[in-house]
């Protein structure tokens, strides 16, 4: 019996574009569209994805940031708690973002330019567990060093740090109040190269240290298959892929995901000879609601894709969302 | 679509005999004078761009790469100022012009800025101004360099705006950057630049912005465009795959100098200075990283204000040298078929 | 992991030691101090607050002290020094006595200085009394005739013969203040209003954006004189003030309003203030701790420009008598005693004494506005 921390089911997150004089919506946009998934506990869970797939949308309704329309989180913590995220409110939710924290992407507006960093990294203890003075600057201290940071560069502003070195308060202020779960929105993807291994490294040795379990949102997806156990490939708010690293990467069933994969620029140049080359054509604007969403791009497109849309099948171990999964 | 057929250089480092370079930038430094110190973001540059290739700059923030590149067209913005070096670019006709030394406003820049070298950038939206119709913002460029009329520049762009893949040129030409999207804003860009048949394509980060999928068509549509316009590109980069899948010749570049320089193969596999190494081994690779951990690179890049002394990178360097590193730079010199600047290989420094 | 952190203490090392940091604050005045003009205009403004506090002890004369011989008398020049009868020069600041002439033909009166009749003139000289800053009983002055019983116009009378310079003088103090009062009631209209709309949207956005486009559409200058004309005349002095007050700062709080809306606009989707709700924080402690400050500086670059308009429309309402009242001495009620043709050809001191200052205040306001708008942003270019 697997253990499941976080178990979405059905989710929906539309945003209404156009609206009327008097806020009548027109049209909507649909950012996640029926989205399930299970995370297990302690692994690192991958959503992979494009501009406007709505990975980011997703990281956002999981923290509740954003509330969904439709659909349900379930979250079981260790200590025993199983509470549907969705329906949670005010104080409920304060206290369940002790357990579930987040991670930004950009370095530079994640942090505020005029707070000290151990006012940062500490406001959450500030709220949670009434810390001040002393004990709080103990307690970040802590942290600080945890995270690879001098302790003594606390009384700093942020733009006294490298963007690395940012990305690590990030670090430190998502663990200030010991999770279980962190959502990492494209923690690495403004980070140069060298230091992105620096920071993988990190996370990882983070997440033996403390039992964590990571929801790793990016669009970099060789960091993704060195990081994650599980990888959820999302194509215009849906997830067309969902299956273990080794399955997905090895053996892509989705149209999508091939082409995603052998779109990926390899670092060997040899590589250039022998490689085959999906062309999509450009992305439409237009989506027929009611149709496979990538049908309009896809070179195995067919009329029933056009008119039905897919169900999602399990082949080998994956979930794919496509009339012929397995077939292609 | 066709893939460039990849052709190890015939003496790597060296113009192949008769092979005059298009631009050669030696020695060129570019420092920016602020309040709080001299940053010196280019610190003596040695390059040869030649005709016909495609050269990748690969470094990380911080490096200078994109400062070089806006040295070479002379716009870069106070308080920066080239401070020495030279960028001699050989024009059709056989005259060289030392870009380093001309004044930026003057006729000589200008006319070569747009016509015989051009530039796209990373933000499409920061070079296709807003409140103009990108058709007419390309029949602008293509006025101001060629002699046409109104109608035969309209003509051209619409053309341009086919060639480099649109779809309904002839409607999307009195659209606004806005409507389009970034795929689509980059390659209008990329119409923009050549539609006066440059000599040289400067590309800096092209790709970074967009997706993976978008990216890849761009990259081949540079490619395409390199062959049949015959022109070179120095494509401006921080991915290796990217270097990896488009370059003949790389130049790493470090805190304001190229530390390892050229043709691609030799760089990528038997890479010589310990920060290309390095730096080949921290990015993961799919199907390839079996280890749990990347072996990162240690430490973080200094400071551009407080730069150490002797070569940059001794600070996360693995086989520094004590007593060797801290007193000199050293000078990018040929070893094997790269040109590399450590003293693991050489006791050139940049003073001799 | 230890050689990470060794590897990036070492880094910060070279980071820290050599490179100085500077905070946020440090950013916006070092920025501030490029701005030359600024940083004068601010000297010149901080002068004139320093006026308007210490305004008895700067004017010479009693600014109620009417006397009928120097009505209209024009401004007195100052001389240097005093020859003797012997022929000897005896350095002493003084200016002349001044003789009033009637002219029958053209029926007018004519000052004319009497050579013979000195009026020593000094600093810190014994006047008439007063409370410095409204505490200590002072009679000292800054420069004045050095006998108390004499008096000097050095920039002319008025019609009652009073002191142009002293009624100047302590003009500033009621149209400066009335512009800083204005300014802080401004402020907390503008910022509530302006708060609630940007940070909840909604329809309460849209009410209250309604409500300002409402008031910005009336035209000011009925709206103020139906509102003035709503003041009993029986009210004392400081009430008028304050309800004078009142109806002026109702021009500044409306572009306030719409400034800090767009300013919480912008900022709720900023992550650091995603971040914050996260970390437990509630509404009004997101607002208080990272909203605020962060657009604090954009804030008192406003206010410094909004108050030159409360200046200038405290003078305007004055000037058309819907504002202060004589015998209360502003700017505004300076010029309503220029409001005739005889004056402005007769004496033109009455109308150029107190412009020169109200454009001096104004400008210099400006100036700093600028300048402290300029640095708000230190990360701009």
């Amino acid at each position: 019996m697997t253990d499941i921390i976080l178990s979405v089911r059905y989710l929906d997150m539309h945003f209404p574009t156009s609206s009327g004089f008097f806020g009548k919506t027109k049209s909507t946009v649909r950012a996640v569209d029926n989205v399930s998934l299970d995370v297990r506990r302690g692994s690192t869970f991958g959503i992979v994805g494009e501009s406007g797939s709505g990975k980011t949308t997703l990281g956002r309704c999981i923290m509740r940031i954003l509330k969904p329309g439709r659909g349900s989180i379930h979250f079981t913590g260790s200590d025993g708690r199983d509470l549907d995220l969705t329906g949670a409110d005010g104080a409920e939710l304060r206290s369940v973002w002790r357990d579930i924290r987040m991670i930004f992407q950009d370095p530079q507006s994640s942090l505020n330019p005029r707070l000290p960093v151990v006012e940062i990294v500490g406001q959450s203890l500030r709220k949670a567990e009434k810390l001040g003075g002393r004990e709080l600057s103990d307690r970040v201290a802590a942290l600080l060093r945890q995270v690879g940071l001098r302790p003594e560069m606390m009384q700093r502003y942020p733009d006294a740090f490298s963007g690395g070195q940012r990305q690590r308060i990030g670090i430190a202020r998502a663990l200030a109040t010991n999770p279980q779960l962190i959502v990492a929105d494209e923690a690495v993807s403004a980070l140069d190269v060298s230091i992105q291994a620096q920071t993988l490294n990190l996370m990882q040795d983070l997440q033996e240290q403390y039992a964590l379990t990571y929801i790793f949102i990016a669009h970099d997806l060789a960091v993704v298959e060195h990081i994650c156990d599980t990888v959820a490939v999302m194509y215009l708010g849906q997830i067309v892929e969902l299956a273990d690293k080794g399955e997905l990467f090895n053996n892509p069933k989705h149209p999508y995901t091939r082409a995603l994969l052998s779109a990926v620029p390899v670092p060997d140049p040899r590589a250039r000879e022998t490689r085959k080359r999906v062309r999509l054509p450009p992305r439409e604007d237009a989506v027929v609601a009611s149709a496979c969403r990538f049908a309009p791009r896809c070179p195995h497109a067919t009329d029933l894709c056009r008119t039905q849309a897919p169900p999602s099948r399990q082949v080998g171990g994956a979930d794919v969302l496509c009339h012929y999964a397995g077939e292609v | 679509m066709t893939q460039p057929t990849p052709t190890p250089s015939s003496a790597p480092g060296t113009a192949p005999a008769g092979e005059t370079p298009l631009v050669e930038i030696a020695g060129l430094k570019t420092h920016f004078f602020t309040e709080d110190g001299v940053v010196k973001a280019v610190d003596g540059v040695d390059l040869t761009i030649r005709p016909n290739r495609t050269l990748c700059i690969l470094g990380e923030s911080g490096c200078g790469k994109s400062i070089m590149a806006r040295s070479i067209l002379r716009i870069v913005d106070a308080p920066g100022r080239i401070v020495d070096g030279s960028i001699v670019y050989r024009a059709e006709d056989g005259r060289s012009v030392d870009l380093a030394k001309a004044r930026p406003t003057s006729r000589e820049v200008r006319q070569i800025r747009g016509k015989d070298i051009a530039m796209i950038f990373q933000e499409p939206m920061s070079s296709l101004g807003p409140i103009q119709k990108i058709g007419h913002q390309i029949v602008e460029t293509i006025l101001l360099h060629r002699r046409m009329s109104k109608a035969e520049a309209k003509r051209t762009a619409i053309e341009m705006l086919d060639r480099v893949g649109i779809p309904n040129p002839a409607q999307r030409f009195e659209a606004y950057p806005f409507e389009l999207s970034g795929g689509m804003r980059q390659r209008a860009m990329i119409a923009m630049a050549l539609s006066c048949q440059p000599r040289l394509l400067i590309a800096d980060e092209p790709t970074t912005a967009l997706d993976v999928t978008t990216q890849a068509q761009i990259l081949d549509l540079i490619a395409d465009l390199k062959d049949e316009f015959d022109m070179s590109v120095m494509l401006i980069t921080h991915d290796l795959g990217v270097v990896a899948e488009v370059a003949e010749e790389v130049a790493v570049m470090y805190m304001g100098r190229v530390v390892e320089e050229g043709d691609v193969y030799s760089v990528f596999e038997n890479p010589q200075h310990p920060y290309t190494r390095a730096l080949l081994k921290s990015v993961p690779r799919i199907g390839v990283t079996t280890a749990a951990r990347l072996p990162a690179i240690e430490g973080m890049v200094p400071h551009p204000l407080a730069r150490p002394s002797g070569c940059p990178f001794r600070t996360r360097c693995e086989s520094v040298i004590e007593g060797v590193c801290s007193k000199a730079q050293p000078a990018l010199v040929p070893v094997g078929p790269t040109k590399v600047a450590c003293f693991l290989h050489s006791d050139a420094t940049t003073d001799d | 992991m230890t050689e990470t952190r060794t590897a990036s203490d070492a880094a910060t090392d070279e980071f820290d030691d050599t490179v100085r940091i500077l905070g946020p604050w440090a950013l916006v005045w070092r920025k501030f101090r490029r701005h030359r003009l600024a940083m004068w205009s601010g000297v010149v403004v901080i002068l004139i607050y320093l006026i308007a506090a210490f305004g008895e002890f700067l004017a010479p004369v009693q600014i109620h002290e009417t006397s009928v011989r120097n009505t209209f008398q024009p401004p007195q020049r100052i001389y240097l020094f005093v020859d003797g009868e012997d022929g000897t020069r005896r350095f002493q600041i003084h200016a002349r006595g001044v003789k009033m002439e009637l002219d029958r033909v053209a029926l007018r009166r004519t000052f004319v200085e009497d050579e013979s009749k000195i009026v020593p003139l000094g600093f810190f000289v014994r006047g008439y009394e007063y409370k410095l800053l409204g505490l200590i009983p002072m009679n000292v002055h800054l420069f004045g005739p050095t006998n108390p019983r004499e008096t000097v116009y050095l920039l002319g009378a008025d019609r009652l013969g009073r002191d142009v310079l002293s009624r100047i003088i302590l003009g500033t103090r009621v149209s400066m203040s009335i512009g800083l009062v204005g300014v802080a009631v401004s402020l907390v209209i503008g910022v509530l209003l302006g708060g609630l709309s940007g940070y909840y949207g909604g329809w309460i956005d849209g009410l209250i954006q309604r409500f300002i486009e409402f008031i910005r559409s009336v035209p000011t200058i009925p709206l103020w004189m139906g509102l003035a004309a709503a003041i009993p005349l029986d009210w004392p002095p400081l009430q008028t003030y304050f309800v004078v007050t009142v109806i002026v700062s109702m021009i500044g709080w409306t572009s306030l309003a719409r400034e800090v809306r767009g300013k919480f606009l912008s900022l709720r989707n900023e992550d650091y203030i995603v971040a914050a709700r996260l970390d437990g924080l509630s509404d009004g402690e997101v607002i208080r701790k990272h909203m605020v400050p962060a657009f604090m500086s954009h804030i008192i670059a406003s206010l410094t420009l909004a108050v030159p308009l409360m200046i200038l429309a405290e003078t305007s309402l004055s000037f058309l008598g819907i504002g202060l009242q004589p015998p209360q001495v502003s700017w505004g009620t300076l010029l309503k005693e220029a409001q005739n043709i005889r004056s402005i050809i007769e004496a033109p001191w009455l109308l150029i004494a107190p412009g020169t200052m109200i454009v001096v205040a104004v400008l210099t306001l400006n100036f700093l506005g600028d300048g402290l708008r300029d640095a708000a942003d230190p990360h701009a270019q």
